[in-house]
């Protein structure tokens, strides 16, 4: 949840007295509270963190930044299932390790 | 230069790379602050592209990690109360309180549920009236400002139902504190790239002159990396200490001043506790007076519980780049993913889960030997 990642400007609209907007990372499509940055427009990158847009990025950087995160599994982190993936050990694939193999090999 | 080919840009990688080769002429230690560059660091291998001069040392940057024990054990004793909706990141489901998590709370009945923003717990408390919402505010300058405004939310359509159980933490109190020790060899810092487009980078000039150290805003991106080794290193050969933005595409040196404000304006700056570390002075927020209503340690009476860390844990030492992952003797034995002692090893920017993930296990034998810090 540290790293914010960069999103697409679908929609906005007020809600609440608040400026909100409908947000693609690459896909997946969230709410994102726009009160930081509200003169971001429709169809312009920001990077996001936890619901909030936080700077404004240009395209290019944007795009290259979203297929860094997408290669890292970074995406699937940030939107995939929590509880899934905490039921997975944190949803590393771990390959099977036996606990304690890694040890011995970390000493030899 | 094996991984060399799944840069981005190889060939720019490659003339950075040369570059800080052709600059370094002694041995130098640098501490990446932000867990997210530790990982970039060890997943390309970048810390063996370096000369061998050139040291990195991984910092304290990862929220999860910092979050000290008491404060989760609280997050447990909140949420396994009935009544209580208890919402958190996702992240922190499986860091170890005592004994247990926020993951086996919920298997025993507590209703803990994973939101993407603090303002879907506000919906939450908006949807469950009858209920008590409370949201794990953990996180430094960069997720600050989002629980801020939650609050600031909560307070102005006058929701009653939901309060903030905060966990914040500063950086640049911890680069402070990280020099102050007696063991310190850090030459020289590659900052947070984030936390900066919040903050800008006002807080720094006084810290790299009081220390007389560089101090290099970097992103996250493997070239960003090379990027910030490569002006940290031309400073420190040059005898200078400044502060330099190599980030420019997404810090502006004022920071977001919206953001800023928002968090004067709901927090104020308290002395913290970081878990495996100890308290460092004005190291984190708690809410401001016109905000305590929504603090949930007060309303849920919590604010008694303290917690000893496990002393076969030593992530603090991790945190403070005194130790490797794997010199710890629980590495991997008593200590994995599936059992983690200590958060460095369940969260998924902990220095130990990235040398676990990327089997980070014969890196050269740390050129120190670790002592804790006090």
């Amino acid at each position: 949840m540290c790293l914010a990642v960069p999103g697409r400007v679908l929609e906005i609209e007020e809600r609440d007295g608040t400026r909100m907007a409908t947000v693609d990372f690459g896909g997946v499509v969230k709410e994102v509270c726009l009160e930081y940055l509200p003169d971001l427009r429709v169809g312009e990158y920001a990077i996001v963190h936890v619901g909030f847009a936080l700077q404004r990025l240009d395209e290019q950087e944007a795009l290259r930044t979203l297929a860094l995160f997408a290669d890292l599994g970074m995406l699937q982190e940030e939107f995939g299932d929590p509880w899934e993936a905490a039921a997975n050990a944190n949803g590393y694939p771990w390959h099977g390790d036996a606990d304690g193999e890694l040890a011995r090999e970390a000493r030899q | 230069m094996k991984y060399l080919e799944e840069f981005q840009d190889p060939e720019l990688a490659r003339r950075l790379l040369d570059d800080i080769h052709a600059t370094v002429t002694r041995p130098w230690a640098l501490m990446e602050v932000c867990g997210g560059q530790t990982h970039t660091i060890i997943r390309h291998g970048i810390d063996q592209l370096l000369p061998e001069q050139v040291e990195l040392i991984h910092g304290p940057g990862c929220p999860v990690c910092v979050t000290p024990l008491e404060m989760i054990d609280k997050a447990l004793e909140i949420a396994s109360r009935p009544g209580v909706i208890f919402c958190s990141f996702g992240d922190m489901l499986r860091v170890p309180g005592t004994g247990r998590d926020l993951f086996t709370v919920r298997g025993e009945g507590g209703d803990v549920r994973v939101v993407y923003s603090p303002l879907d717990a506000l919906r939450i408390a908006q949807q469950h009236p009858d209920k008590e919402v409370v949201f794990f505010g953990i996180g430094f300058e960069t997720t600050a400002p989002p629980n801020a405004m939650t609050v600031y939310q909560a307070r102005k359509l006058g929701i009653r139902n939901f309060s903030l159980l905060v966990s914040h933490v500063r950086v640049p109190p911890a680069i402070e504190a990280v020099m102050r020790s007696p063991s310190c060899r850090v030459q020289a810092f590659l900052a947070a790239g984030h936390v900066c487009s919040v903050m800008g980078v006002g807080e720094y000039p006084e810290l790299a002159e009081r220390h007389r150290v560089p101090i290099v805003v970097t992103g996250f991106e493997p070239l960003d990396i090379l990027e910030g080794v490569r002006r940290t290193v031309r400073q420190l050969e040059r005898g200078e200490h400044t502060v330099e933005n190599a980030y420019a595409r997404a810090v502006r040196p004022e920071g977001n001043q919206a953001a800023r404000a928002m968090l004067a304006d709901v927090f104020e700056v308290t002395d913290r506790s970081w878990r495996g570390i100890g308290v460092i002075p004005e190291s984190g927020w708690r809410l401001s007076d016109r905000y305590r209503d929504y603090d949930a340690e007060h309303r849920f009476s919590v604010t008694g519980i303290k917690t000893l860390e496990p002393a076969a844990c030593r992530s603090g030492e991790v945190l403070q780049g005194l130790l490797k992952p794997h010199q710890c003797e629980a590495f991997g034995t008593t200590c994995t993913p599936r059992s983690p002692l200590g958060a460095t090893m369940v969260s998924s920017e902990g220095a130990c889960a990235a040398y676990y993930l990327y089997r980070r296990l014969d890196v050269a034998p740390a050129r120190l030997e670790a002592s804790p810090v006090g």
